[in-house]
């Protein structure tokens, strides 16, 4: 295991996440901080509680997920595709690395940040709204692995993008609208049982769902479901990471 | 010995269909300077690229060192720096970040002292600490020098590294390569300057249209290809070459006042002798003479010309 070269491509990924901190840290953190005023505070405190939750409480996980899952698509694909784009990538081709190492790198880096993100934001809600974490270690552990899933999602998107409009195509048409409609606001009981149903193909149902029982011990789908929807989510992923590097799809010619 | 590099029956074809490298049969010594020497789109950056792993190799083999590089990549990969043709080095970065992650990226643990004397010697040391937007062309050609030398790999390609350096600054880099090459590293370079391989290489290979054409000892090959022409002054013009010297392969210049006769490289010293005795038996009298002898450009297009 070449460990020197997990260790550049993370570090290079990180310093990229300094040198660009207002644009990577500080405007997500911004962005969520709102939604906490409006929904949270002024729009919250005229609503009716969820599972005997207060809608302000009920927002927080959903809101931390929305932002775990764009930004670590987007860091992981913008990684990615940055040395494709600009050609730098010969060096990462012709270096003494395995695809799991450059994976590791790559995807870790995009996941740490993204994680701190997240951890970044539950600290701001706070300021806010008054919430409890029923189990931490849950929490952290879904946290985690949404992290690690999505930067491996993003990373698959970065090496198949032919531009950087494409790049910022799936973030922005897909995972906010799942996000949005995944129940980050709103509890899927609350919706017609057509609509319950339909909303059951989302994906994203699963991790707000897992993410808010860690909150506050309640669910709309089974927990167990939930954490085995990431991890067969996390291993597709790793499936077509493996066929891009075997075929060098996009990668190599 | 065995060679360092060994390119055996080697293939490739672009998706696409283009066949750009056609059983390349190659061999590099361990420790000369390797000029591969060709016209724009002959395949010398698809060959580099290959044997680096930035391409994926179609059929044949190639072998660094006795290692397989798409079997034993890692081993095959760590001997090996590439200075690509194109300029791509990531332009946020500092100088000294860059090299540092590259070294890694190679999987050897820092050498802060190391990369000293490696920015020292191509006089990067001053610029260590600018992001790489704000340097130069020619300053960015030594960085990615300096990016392939971070993890002392005792092979070098070299894909036109003086494309875009003036001319002091291309002395110093041949002073470097010729440094490398003494303390043991094998070098192959590609260039379009011919005089530069004359100069410097110990080996010329040359590829066209996908494939080897010649491979040879520099000196050997100018000696063998090259012609010499001897051009004699006349004192008188001479209106036509007398009979007695037709076996001598002579011309005779539009103003009859120069005789200039071309003869090979390894031809016997005696031909001249023979030749100037008989001038003199014929009272052809001459006030001047001078040699002149084809370069490696000569022989180069005229070899490309036979292959055409
Ligand atoms: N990715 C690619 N896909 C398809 N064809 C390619 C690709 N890269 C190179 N080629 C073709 O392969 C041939 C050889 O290209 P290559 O870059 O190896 O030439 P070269 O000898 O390095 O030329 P130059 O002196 O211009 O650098 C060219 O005809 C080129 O168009
Ligand atoms: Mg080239």
């Amino acid at each position: 295991m070449n460990i020197h070269a997990i260790k550049a491509i993370y570090l290079f990924e990180l310093a990229r996440t300094w040198r660009t901190l207002m644009q990577s840290i500080a405007s997500p953190v911004l962005s969520t901080s709102l939604y906490f005023i409006v929904f949270g505070s002024a729009i919250g405190s005229r609503m009716v509680a969820i599972d005997g939750i207060s809608y302000g409480a009920f927002i927080v996980p959903g809101l931390i997920m929305l932002t775990v899952l764009t930004e670590s698509t987007s860091n992981a694909s913008f990684g990615i595709y940055m040395p494709k784009f600009s050609g730098t990538i010969y060096e990462i081709l012709s270096a003494p690395v395995s695809a799991v190492e450059i994976v590791m790198g790559y995807v870790g880096a995009a996941a740490t940040k993204s994680l701190l993100l997240g951890l970044i934001i539950l600290g701001t809600a706070r300021i806010f709204v008054d919430y409890s974490i029923a189990h931490p270690f849950w929490m952290l552990g879904f946290l985690i692995l949404t992290a690690i899933t999505f930067s491996l999602f993003g990373f698959i998107i970065g090496v198949m993008a032919n531009s950087f409009e494409q790049l910022q195509i799936v973030p922005m048409m897909v995972i906010m609208p799942l996000t949005f409609l995944g129940g980050s606001f709103y509890s899927i009981s609350m919706l017609p049982p057509v609509w319950q149903t339909i909303t059951l193909f989302n994906p994203v149902v699963y991790l707000i769902s897992g993410f808010r029982w860690s909150f506050y011990g309640v669910a709309d789908v089974n927990v167990g479901l939930s954490l085995g929807m990431i991890l067969m989510f996390m291993l597709t992923c790793v499936g077509i990471i493996g066929w891009i590097f075997r075929t060098g799809y996009k990668v190599k010619v | 010995m065995q060679p360092i590099i060994q390119v055996k029956q080697l293939n490739k074809i672009y998706p696409g269909g283009f066949h750009a490298l056609k059983n390349i049969e190659l061999e590099i010594r361990r420790g000369e300077i390797f000029a591969l020497l060709g016209p724009n789109g002959a395949g010398k950056t698809t060959l580099i690229s290959v044997i680096c792993g930035i391409v994926n190799p179609g059929e044949g083999q190639v072998l660094v060192d006795g290692m397989d590089i798409v079997r034993d990549y890692r081993q095959a990969r760590q001997r090996i720096g590439l200075v690509p043709q194109e300029l791509s080095v990531s332009i946020f970065e500092t100088v000294w970040d860059t090299v540092t992650f590259s070294r890694g990226l190679f999987g050897k643990p820092r050498d802060p002292a190391y990369l000293e004397q490696l920015l020292r010697d191509l006089s990067l040391w001053d610029k260590r600490n600018n992001k790489i937007i704000t340097l130069s062309g020619g300053m960015k050609r030594r960085v990615l020098i300096a990016k392939a030398l971070s993890h002392q790999p005792d092979i070098l390609f070299l894909d036109e590294p003086t494309a875009g350096v003036d001319v002091e600054l291309r002395r110093d880099m041949w002073q470097m390569i010729r440094r490398l090459r003494d303390s043991g590293v094998t070098i192959i370079l590609t260039t379009h300057y011919i005089e530069e391989a004359e100069d410097m290489a110990d080996r010329i290979g040359v590829i066209n249209k996908g494939e080897i054409v010649l491979v040879e000892d520099k000196n050997s090959l100018m000696q063998k290809l090259g012609k010499k022409q001897l051009t004699l002054q006349l004192q008188h013009p001479l209106p036509t070459i007398p009979a007695e010297l037709h076996n001598y392969n002579l011309q005779l210049s539009e103003d009859q006042h120069q005789l200039i006769f071309s003869y090979d490289s390894d031809s016997e010293h005696k031909v001249i002798v023979n030749l100037l005795r008989k001038l003199e038996d014929l009272e052809i009298e001459f006030t001047d003479l001078h040699t002149t002898q084809s370069s490696l450009e000569d022989i180069f297009v005229g070899l490309l010309e036979e292959t055409a």
